[in-house]
């Protein structure tokens, strides 16, 4: 929709652009800045002509661009793009699973970005739900000129809410080489088929054979539980129940999104035994 | 900025905080369409540069040097894309205004992307077809042409009635060239916004407009002080008195969250906006209701104090908008004790949103001669009318209201929700102005399906056979009674006459609250209280160990018996015109039998459910519709009805009656619709009367001008009238060819107007008949998740002659689909008043992925009321679907849902308890 509050519209190409006025607000995809009126927003910062490649393949693993959009994303994953996807890493296949978890269509995948998806930190982003299980790191560039990094897991502390401060950008997502190594899984339920994501359980299990288990979405804020080995049904069922923060919104209930995580957890559980002995 | 649009290069410069979408209405590109404005529906779906994008969140700004495609240009000039072609040939659509999105995002598909496609088309919302059409057209068109062998349903663009005859608009909605409200926008119009009141109930102390009225490029604040004091009712019958005066058009005091309080017109919708921000209103805060049976409790606030029956408000000092209290046949209590079988419960339904793809707008202005003018989405042009001049002090001639085709309605448009504002703005400013909701207004400031509590007892002999039938019942209006008392009456009607029982006691309210206010909506009332009384029956089916089917044929009204058993002087004027429930019922239970070989996921729990529904082909109390046909000289004909096209396809069948009584093609029929201009009166696109009100007189109508026709030419030929025949030439006679020209030129004066020889047919409603729905089903449910899986669903319908085969299994799959989304996915949340999800990533309106095919089964009846034999098929496919699926969960989980909808947290509730089910909702 029209945002009839915003009067000024600017694109950043440098690092120093990124510095916002009064009133000004940095916009990725603006898929979701557009979606609503913003009454305290008066300016736009596009942070699509920064420059920043969309995936980037270190030594030390993966980074997504924070402008790096879903659709792209999803891209890279099937081996589309010009950055091939390096051998041997199995999650990256969990990354159309993740995007099928957002509500939104794909028609919006070519518009929203993952950074967005973070930034915006709704309990039903589905980019946390894979990013939490991978110990995806956010790095986060500081109006000093400097960077902090923080994992995503704990950068996201309630519905929409994170640890970002006035006049942080979020720059990109880290995700360490091991993580994209292991067989990931990803369970989502909604009130409807496809509708937006009550609950999300996403899991991965390590050449170590250690496994990771996060619960997004039927929480607050996510909830990442660490295993040396497979856990077993009991054990798993038991720790998923554990948060405090299941919640009641539109879309689902607080018991029913803590029952369902149990159930989920199962499922991915049973999908990370099964890689194990194929 | 310069872009590329359709092939065509478009130079402009977008506002700072403008989107794709406006942008490219403001150019002419209004192939572009308005549904969410979220990024949630997909009508504003365009291509950039090669991607579909949802056009209403995309950045204009960002659009420098970009390739764009509308469904306008995704073929060359007026051809179409196969996919839009297939669209037309498949019925894809019935409003039409999702349509254009749907196109562009369809045509991006191929071959490879079918066992995707609830996936691939999740983001395109259509509220009216159920999906089946548009998942056939694209498969179609990505499978490339198939040659068709001719069959009878083949669809054609032009024929009589019995044909699947393709609306006349077809091509150009699939392109998105069919102008709906707001898309021929008028020249120099201001922009109105609203401010909404922030609390349930308070009164209104003052108002500060100065610092919006400072806001440049601001015209007009508007408020209660401008604001006539005459009241009204939002919702529209054809007699105003059916409807409570209680509403104003901007009022002192405020009863619901997001009520009008001002309205700012302005140049821009952004000074408009920066205005709205800045009016300072003062309230007293009053204490509010938002539970109905409080709201009727001694103590309780008090909604509308001074409304007293004369204003149709039955009881003020309680908040009882309607009220009845009436039994038939004897004691109920005594019966019901008598009774060897009993079973009770008490259901629940919840608020839903009609979710027409276009939302409320009207644009307004006064033409030369000084004369208001309103272009409205409006399924009631007249009435609207009618009560604009009522409310405004105008004489009816200074007042014109027409409709464009609507994006929608299902009965929320059966109301004045943006007609009489901009016509205070009109008024008060002289120029035009434009009043376009936005999607949230439309869950907190429109109306919703009114909930109810329905309780239901019956009573049987060991047989099945009912000795009696209980029912109260209790509805939430909200805030004000706008088709509170029709919803209510007609909510206990059609859904327990439906049945024969010696003794029937009925006791009904509907109550204000402070919750946004309810309206019609598909069924009016009947759904609601359906879900009680077909559940329970369900339960006495159990409760006997009898088959479901089996107790409905025990027990349903037969084709001799009076509707109202005893001296009840209620609904005298409605009649078993023809009767095919018997084969309704013998049709859907033999599908269910037969299944369709879709098995359950494995360790999940299966149930089958059914139900049935009666309505009255036309609403009581009259419903009129005066039509005029004229020949011209030139052998074409003006056919002017009132009624609106929304979507119920009555504009198709209106063209194919003409064109059967008429003998002519439509190339040589001119429809002119749902103008105060076009006619004298018509009470308007409600009830389902398209066919046998509208369409009536329509018949009547074209009926006398052919009887005329054969006259003029055996009068000029000196022939039998009788041995006449209508041509493309003329009329023929025995004696050689009359042109049309020199029937018109034979015709006296007082049968010509500007057009020719013309005549006209009325018809009044004066006698209703009967239409019958049974709907089954076959579900899968999901303990531990509380997922409901719709294996098999199947309706059988009684519309007596089939009109037009292909539009009716449209609005059947439709209600089906619409049906499908109360009762499993759709609740308007309200908490102390507040709409908590008033958007559409909140609010599950059914995607691809949540209908299931239905299939269709006809009885084989002709009516004696409706022309040509017909009966009304809009709403009543909705009824039965919700208590049919309630039934199937019940039998399932062997624990009955009480509370629609049925969602997956309240299933796996259900699931989860080992003890005896209760008979009241968990929640």
């Amino acid at each position: 929709m029209d945002i009839t509050s915003v009067t000024s519209y600017r694109f950043a190409s440098t690092r120093d652009d990124l510095a916002l006025g009064p009133g000004e607000k940095i916009l990725a995809g603006g898929t979701w800045l557009m979606s609503e009126p913003q009454p305290d927003v008066t300016g736009f910062v596009d942070i699509t002509r920064m420059g920043w490649p969309e995936v980037e393949i270190t030594d030390a693993g993966l980074r997504i661009a924070a402008t790096c959009t879903i659709a792209r994303f999803v891209a890279w994953s099937r081996d589309e793009l010009d950055t091939p996807v390096p051998d041997g890493w199995h999650a990256a296949g969990a990354i159309p699973d993740a995007a099928h978890a957002l509500l939104m269509s794909f028609k919006v995948w070519n518009t929203a970005t993952v950074g967005g998806n973070v930034c915006q930190s709704f309990t039903a982003a589905a980019m946390v739900s894979l990013l939490a299980a991978l110990d995806g790191e956010a790095v986060i560039w500081t109006p000093d000129g400097g960077e902090r990094r923080q994992p995503v897991a704990e950068f996201i502390t309630g519905q929409a809410k994170n640890t970002l401060r006035p006049g942080e950008v979020l720059r990109a997502l880290d995700v360490p080489a091991a993580a994209m190594r292991a067989r990931v899984s990803l369970h989502k339920m909604a009130l409807a088929e496809l509708g937006r994501s009550g609950i999300v359980v996403s899991g991965r299990r390590d050449e170590d054979g250690s496994t990771v288990i996060a619960v997004t979405a039927s929480t607050l804020a996510p909830h990442v539980f660490r295993y040396p080995g497979l856990p077993d049904d009991a054990q798993l069922r038991a720790d998923v129940a554990t948060p405090t923060d299941f919640f009641t919104d539109a879309l689902g209930e607080a018991d029913w999104r803590r029952a369902v995580t149990a159930v989920l957890a199962e499922r991915v559980l049973a999908d990370l035994a099964m890689e194990v002995t194929a | 900025m310069r872009l590329t649009v359709d092939g065509t290069d478009l130079e402009g410069d977008p506002t700072p905080g403008q989107c794709l979408r406006t942008f490219l209405r403001e150019h002419g590109h209004t192939e572009v369409k308005k549904g969410c404005d979220a990024g949630d529906c997909g009508a504003c779906a365009v291509i950039v540069d090669g991607e579909p994008v949802h056009s209403c969140i995309v950045p204009a700004q960002r659009m420098d040097g970009a390739v764009v495609t509308t469904a306008g240009g995704l073929a060359p000039g007026d051809e179409l894309h196969p996919v839009q072609e297939q669209l037309v040939e498949h019925f894809g659509f019935q409003c039409g205004f999702c349509t254009p999105g749907m196109a562009v995002t369809a045509s991006t598909l191929t071959e490879a992307d079918l066992p995707e496609l609830d996936r691939r088309m999740k983001g395109s919302l259509c509220r009216c077809t159920g999906y089946r059409p548009i998942r056939e057209a694209i498969t179609a068109a990505v499978m490339g042409p198939v040659r068709e062998t001719g069959s009878a349903s083949r669809p054609v663009v032009s024929g009589g009635i019995g044909a699947s005859v393709i609306p006349e608009p077809a091509r150009r909605i699939v392109q998105g060239r069919e102008p709906y409200t707001l898309d021929e926008p008028v020249t120099g119009s201001l922009v109105l916004r609203v401010v909404g009141s922030p609390h349930a109930h308070a009164r209104i102390v003052s108002i500060d407009t100065d610092a919006a009225r400072a806001v440049p490029g601001v015209v007009a604040v508007l408020t209660h002080e401008d604001a006539p004091a005459t009241r009204f009712s939002t919702a529209r019958h054809e007699h105003r008195t059916d409807d409570p005066d209680d509403t104003r058009v901007l009022d002192d005091t405020v009863r619901f969250i997001g009520q009008r309080v001002a309205a700012v017109v302005a140049e821009t919708a952004a000074a408009a906006d920066a205005a709205a921000r800045l009016v300072q209103v003062e309230y007293d805060i009053l204490p509010a209701v938002f539970d109905p049976e409080q709201a009727r409790t001694p103590g309780a606030p008090v909604l509308h104090p001074g409304r007293t029956p004369e204003d149709r408000v039955a009881d003020a000092s309680r908040n009882v908008v309607a009220a009845l209290h009436e039994g038939h046949g004897g004691d109920i209590d005594a019966a019901l004790a008598a009774s060897p079988v009993t079973v009770t419960g008490t259901w629940q339904t919840s608020r839903v949103t009609h979710a027409q793809l276009e939302t409320h707008g009207a644009v307004g202005w006064l033409d030369d001669d000084g004369r208001l003018v309103i272009r409205s989405s409006t399924q009631v042009p007249f009435l609207a009318r009618d009560e604009l001049a009522h409310v405004f002090d105008l004489p009816r001639e200074n007042v014109r209201v027409f409709a464009a085709r609507v994006g929608g309605g299902f009965g929320g448009k059966q109301e004045i929700f943006t007609e009489d504002l901009v016509a205070l703005a009109v008024l008060r400013t002289g120029r035009p102005v434009t009043y376009e909701f936005n999607r949230t207004e439309q869950f907190t400031r429109a109306s919703l399906r009114h909930p109810m509590r329905v309780s239901v007892t019956l009573g049987a002999d060991a047989d099945g056979t009912l000795t009696a039938m209980k029912l109260d019942v209790l509805s939430d209006t909200g805030a004000y009674g706008n088709h509170a008392i029709g919803v209510m009456f007609h909510g206990v009607a059609e859904s327990t006459t439906v049945y024969r029982t010696p003794v029937r006691h009925i006791d009904a309210e509907a109550v204000y609250t402070n919750n946004v206010p309810s309206g019609a909506f598909r069924g009016y009332g009947l759904g609601q209280v359906m879900l009680g009384v077909e559940s329970a029956m369900d339960m006495l089916a159990q409760k006997l160990d009898l088959d479901p089917f089996e107790l409905r044929r025990r027990n349903i009204v037969r084709a001799d018996d009076p509707l109202h058993p005893d001296e009840d002087p209620y609904e005298r004027d409605l009649i078993i015109g023809s009767y095919g429930l018997d084969q309704c019922l013998d049709l859907a239970q033999d599908a269910l039998r037969r299944g369709n070989g879709v098995a359950a996921p494995q360790g999940w729990a299966v149930g089958e459910g059914m139900a049935v529904a009666m309505i009255a082909t036309i609403a009581p109390n009259g419903h009129v519709s005066r039509s005029k046909v004229a020949l011209r000289p030139d052998g074409t004909f003006v056919v002017r009805a009132g009624t609106a096209e929304f979507g119920n396809g009555t504009t198709t069948v209106l063209r194919q009656i003409a064109a059967s009584v008429l003998e002519a093609p439509f190339e040589r029929l001119h429809l002119w619709t749902a103008d105060t201009d076009a006619v004298e009166h018509d009470t308007g696109a409600f009830a389902s009367t398209g066919i046998t009100v509208a369409g009536k007189a329509l018949a009547a109508a074209c009926q006398s001008l052919r009887t005329r026709m054969l006259q003029l030419a055996a009068a000029q030929t000196g022939t039998d009238p009788d041995a006449g025949l209508l041509t493309d030439a003329g009329v023929a006679t025995p004696a050689g060819v009359v042109s049309f020209a020199s029937l018109v030129a034979a015709a006296d004066p007082a049968e010509r107007d500007e057009n020719g020889l013309f005549a006209t047919g009325d018809e009044e409603g004066r006698l209703r008949s009967v239409s019958f729905n049974v709907h089954a089903v076959r579900v899968a449910v999901e303990p531990a998740t509380g997922v409901v899986r719709i294996l098999q669903s199947v309706q059988s319908a009684d519309a007596g002659t089939v009109m037009n085969p292909a539009q009716l299994r449209g609005q059947i799959e439709g209600g089906v689909a619409q049906a499908v989304g109360s009762s499993l996915y759709e609740e308007v949340l309200v908490e102390d008043g507040a709409v908590l999800n008033p958007v559409f990533r909140v609010y599950r309106v059914p995607q691809f992925a949540d209908v299931p095919e239905t299939e269709v089964y006809l009885a084989d009846t002709s009516d004696t009321v409706g022309p040509f034999g017909a009966k009304s098929m809009s709403e009543s496919p909705y009824n039965p679907v919700a208590p049919a699926i309630g039934n199937a969960i019940a039998r399932a989980l062997g624990r009955r849902p009480f509370h629609q909808p049925f969602t997956r947290q309240r299933v796996w509730r259900l699931a989860q308890h080992p003890e005896p089910a209760p008979t009241r909702p968990a929640e």
